[in-house]
């Protein structure tokens, strides 16, 4: 146990917590993490690596650590977290990883939940720097934000730093209180701002109740994603202490200096009580010291020819060993370091802990992420923020500004709290030292070394995002943290070229993983994407629907009857509907209010067809186009007045219909006179079709004059039930006599339940989208983006009585007269009918020349078209297709193949109209 | 995600706004008097230049009124934004 007395300001010592770590259990306190608790209890060895199976421990105290991944057993399973980051709570299970980590297989209940956050000054970490802005920008009536990741503020202060006098935790302590009482500042603790967009607008990412365990309220959100924009960005992400690469420098027991001084002064934990301190540049000797005050026997190896004065003074007072001028050149041990091999003669120096330190890189991801560039700073041996982003700040040591007075000053301006200025000696830039370059890692999470990297520059490449993506560094968990400033420079090294020349690989987001059930948020399962129901929704769940999304919307597919599956039900539903009468619930229809003098002038351009000839009172169908000439949108247009006309949709398209309208509107003739309304939802349209309609329409409503002469095919009346208005429309899309029913969907259950009524003496059946499918296959009528896919003209559709040759103009006109839409081998839906009278032919099937030994020839078989549709059809009383077939029409009685599994099924091509050509049902 | 100044409601999200391609570009008056290349023109070919971009925007979530705005297709960076209005001639479509 390596618990020392009088240090760990992070931990509550009068409770503790157990955990179980690779099947051990380990004591630890609040506050505590499972790299604390595990180094408290001299754990060298956690899992390991992912390519040659070395042991890992733990390197870093916070998300730079690219060795101590643990898989989270309990309380809920989550792969390839840093023992570093991971509060413990009681009776947390983990376990180190070996190679790679294992996603949960129990449905995850947490809740996850996002907030919408507008700003004046949004602050990227509470370390002194990110205080002090946030403070000045409080101060100065701003609304503020101020996150940081770690569980509480300060950044890397320990304790030991004095700041305006005071202990420069008390100076924290005041800061976040002076903070919390303005009303206009939010501040978040362990919230990772993991993603920076254009316009100051970040992500970050709120972890809310792993670190309180059992205790976490109930029915409080698990992490939060806030979206923020800001006016102002204060980017104070500090800096990672980098390490430097020499052989063996993956074996546990090697760690950042910083490392080992964080976990003392946080968690009270000594990582080592024979200490080696490898360094080229100041900050080590601090994490010496620390140590060495807390009983470690310490010495330090400074890389540079000279010891600071002031460091070589402290360090004698306080009976640390320094020598200039030599460098670890690797480490021996087993599952943990025993000694390091120092200097050109790879002397044995025992000690149980190797800290390192080659400098600091500053934490410029978040400036990477919106394109702000990097520039190398040859004393720091860094690249460090370019140009200045607008409306971007970046403070301290994200900046290359080291030295917590110098820091300071710059974060608060005027305002600026002080701190005893140290004396600074340039650091020596060392990116790796002489060794054997297959067992010196640069990216120890990917088990990447010098010589992998010697291996991708041997191979051509010279750019670091080629040797990352040849190599993998940078690419794991951390992101190449510690990893991607050392690359860049044995990249240099290895290819001769100054690092000036090089550009560092682009940062992106996250800066740190981010679950996906956290980007997911509340919108999973039901909640994924909003599901419309008609008005009438009920009546179908009461009547055993079973449902269809088409689009965002749920319709009624079929209505299964006990025992039924959807081919029995369907058949039975065909044959009610072709036989008797059947209600379908049609609401979901995209409607369109068209008003205004001149709406008959848009509806021309728009249709194919001739719209201002039509009479009010009458309907027409109509066919929309691209300005290419093939059909976008079909549906029905009623003229409801001179100067009003209702216009449907097919269900998906709606809003695109209308959105193409207004842009006519407003790019085109902004002079027209017309005001276009979505009415989907106003509207619920019921359509009652077979040859027992008109009986069940006469008894619905008594007062109406149902004959063919009084109630004409493709007109509608007004009418009225109840002192509720009525619109009813003679309009068929199965070929059988058929009236739509329109009311205000106020009224919608009600009249549903007059229609099934009215009905039940003529046995009316209830039918969903697929009846509604099959009986317009039966009848040729196309659906638009199921029979049609961009490239088909109303011409190949067979409706080409659709395309008017009287109008001028409309869109798509001038395409029709391209030779291309008038080759007679462009495909054309026709109706297919497999000659074995049994197979359903799966829609989507190629179709090609039959061959006559009925088998497929070997390819390239040449492509005739393929089946749009396919059915069974009990008219028919046998399966069906329709097809878009090259030469389609011309090839009528023709026999072609359809490759079903290893089989080739013929079938004969037909016409499209399959049921009733004549047209003599439609009028009953 | 990038803030759109939409000249009828201000900056607003760019998820809000539907792109409309090359602005400038409209419907011939009279179509019919084109031969198929000068058609195809219209119908499919537009510039793409790198740099300054005039181009038709939406805010389709928002007050769904279309607009001209000039575009640095480098950067992304919005230039301008001005609202369709008076200042385009109407054209009289033909029945």
């Amino acid at each position: 146990m390596t618990r020392i007395d009088g240090y760990g300001h992070a931990l509550d010592r009068t409770r503790t917590s157990t955990v179980t770590v690779n099947g051990r259990r380990y004591t630890g306190h609040p506050g505590d993490t499972l790299a604390s608790v595990l180094l408290a209890h001299d754990v060298g060895a956690i899992g390991t690596g992912v390519k040659y199976g070395r042991p890992r421990g733990i390197t870093a105290a916070w998300t730079e650590d690219p060795t101590g991944l643990v898989q989270i057993e309990e309380p809920f399973p989550e792969p390839m977290l840093l023992a570093s980051t991971v509060e413990i709570t009681e009776g947390l299970v983990a376990r180190g990883v070996n190679g790679q980590g294992r996603l949960a297989q129990v449905p995850d209940h947490a809740r996850y939940d996002r907030r919408h956050t507008h700003c004046d000054v949004f602050v990227v970490g509470a370390g002194p720097a990110g205080l002090t802005a946030a403070r000045r920008a409080a101060r100065d009536g701003s609304s503020v934000v101020l996150v940081d990741d770690r569980p509480t503020p300060g950044g890397t202060l320990t304790g030991t730093e004095r700041i305006d006098g005071k202990p420069a935790l008390a100076f924290v302590d005041d800061v976040v209180a002076e903070l919390a009482a303005h009303p206009d500042v939010t501040h978040l603790q362990r919230t990772t701002a993991f993603g920076h967009y254009d316009d100051g607008f970040v992500l970050a990412l709120e972890r809310r109740t792993d670190h309180l365990g059992s205790e976490a309220p109930a029915g409080r959100s698990r992490q939060r994603v806030h979206r923020i924009r800001a006016a102002r960005i204060v980017l104070a992400t500090g800096a990672i202490e980098r390490p430097v690469v020499f052989e063996d420098n993956d074996r546990p027991g090697v760690m950042l200096a910083s490392a080992a001084r964080d976990l003392l002064h946080r968690h009270g934990v000594l990582a080592g009580r024979d200490v080696v301190v490898a360094t080229t540049t100041d900050s080590a000797y601090a994490a010496a010291l620390d140590l060495a005050a807390a009983g470690a026997r310490v010495q330090v190896l400074d890389a540079r020819a000279e010891v600071p004065p002031s460091w070589a003074d402290r360090c004698a007072a306080a009976g640390v060993a320094v020598t200039a001028g030599t460098t670890v050149r690797g480490t021996v041990g087993e599952h943990r370091v025993h000694g390091v091999l120092v200097g050109d003669d790879r002397a044995e120096m025992p000690c149980d802990l190797l800290l390192v330190s080659g400098g600091w890189t500053p934490t410029s991801h978040l400036v990477s992420h919106v394109g702000g560039t990097l520039a190398y700073d040859e004393a720091l041996g860094a690249f460090v923020p370019g140009e200045q982003l607008a409306g971007v700040d970046v403070v301290g040591a994200a900046k290359g500004t080291f030295g917590l007075a110098a820091a300071l000053r710059e974060a608060g301006g005027d305002d600026a709290p002080t701190a005893p200025e140290e004396p600074s000696t340039p650091s020596l830039v060392v990116w790796r030292t002489d060794g054997d370059p297959s067992r010196q890692f640069v990216d120890i999470a990917r088990d990447a070394t010098v010589a992998d990297v010697a291996r991708a520059v041997g191979a051509g490449m010279t750019h670091p995002e080629h040797v990352k993506r040849y190599t993998t560094i940078g690419t794991a968990h951390d992101q190449g943290k510690t990893s991607g400033m050392l690359a860049a420079g044995i990249i240099a090294e290895l290819t001769g070229r100054p690092i000036t020349a090089l550009s560092p690989t682009t940062f992106r987001p996250p800066f740190t993983p981010v679950g996906f059930a956290a980007l997911a948020g509340c919108q999973r399962g039901e909640l994924f994407d909003p599901v419309r129901t008609t008005a009438i929704h009920d009546r179908h769940v009461r009547a055993g629907a079973e449902f269809e999304d088409v689009g965002q919307w749920r319709r009624p597919r079929y209505y299964p009857q006990p025992g039924e599956d959807m081919t029995a039900a369907v058949l039975r539903e065909c044959v009610a509907v072709r036989t008797r009468v059947g209600i379908m619930d049609g609401s979901a229809l995209g409607k369109i209010d068209v008003q205004g003098p001149d709406a008959a002038v848009l509806l021309d351009h728009l249709y194919t067809n001739l719209m201002s000839s039509l009479k009010v009172g009458r309907v027409r169908y109509g066919v929309m186009c691209g300005h290419d000439g093939m059909v976008v949108d079909d549906g029905t247009v009623l003229r409801l007045a001179e100067d009003r006309f209702l216009v449907t949709t097919t269900t998906g398209n709606a809003a695109h219909v209308l959105d193409s309208m207004e842009e006519w509107l407003q790019t085109e003739w902004p002079h027209l006179r017309i005001r276009l309304t979505s009415v989907t939802e106003h509207w619920s349209v019921f359509a009652v079709v077979g040859p027992r309609s008109r009986a069940v329409i006469a008894r619905a409503f008594p007062g109406l004059n149902v004959s063919n002469a009084g109630f004409g095919f493709m007109t509608w009346q007004d009418t009225g039930l109840d002192g509720v208005d009525v619109r009813l429309a003679r309009i068929s899309f199965s070929g059988e006599l058929a009236y739509e029913v329109n009311v205000a969907s106020w009224y919608a259950s009600a009249l549903w339940d007059h229609l099934v009524a009215a009905g039940e003496p003529e046995g009316i059946t209830r039918y969903g989208t697929e009846t509604m499918h099959v009986l317009r296959a039966e009848k040729g009528f196309p659906i638009i983006g199921q029979d049609t896919d961009g490239t088909v003209s109303p011409h190949d559709l067979g409706i080409g009585w659709a395309v008017s040759t009287k109008k001028a103009d409309f869109v798509g006109k001038r395409s029709f007269a391209r030779a291309v839409n008038h080759d007679p081998m462009r495909k054309q839906l026709v109706s297919l009918l497999p000659t074995d009278a049994t197979t359903k032919l799966p829609e989507g099937s190629q179709i090609v020349a039959w061959c006559d030994d009925g088998a497929l020839p070997p390819p390239p078989v040449p492509m005739l078209g393929h089946v749009t549709s396919s059915y069974l059809s009990a008219e028919l009383g046998r399966p069906f297709a329709l097809a878009l077939v090259t030469g389609g029409r011309e090839r009528i009685g023709e026999v072609v193949g359809v490759p079903v599994g290893t089989a080739l099924v013929p079938a004969r091509i037909g016409g499209s109209v399959l049921v009733d050509p004549e047209g003599a049902r439609r009028d009953g | 995600m990038q803030l759109i100044l939409c000249p009828h409601c201000g900056p607003r999200e760019e998820t809000e706004f539907c792109y409309g391609g090359e602005a400038g570009v409209p419907y011939p008056d009279d179509p019919s008097v084109l031969d198929d290349e000068q058609w195809a023109r219209f119908v499919f070919v537009r510039a793409n230049p790198k740099g300054a971009f005039t181009e038709r925007w939406s805010h389709a979530a928002g007050c769904r009124r279309w607009f001209t705005a000039v575009r640095d297709t480098r950067t992304h960076r919005f230039l301008d934004v001005e609202s369709i209005g008076a200042s385009q001639p109407p054209t009289t479509p033909r029945r």
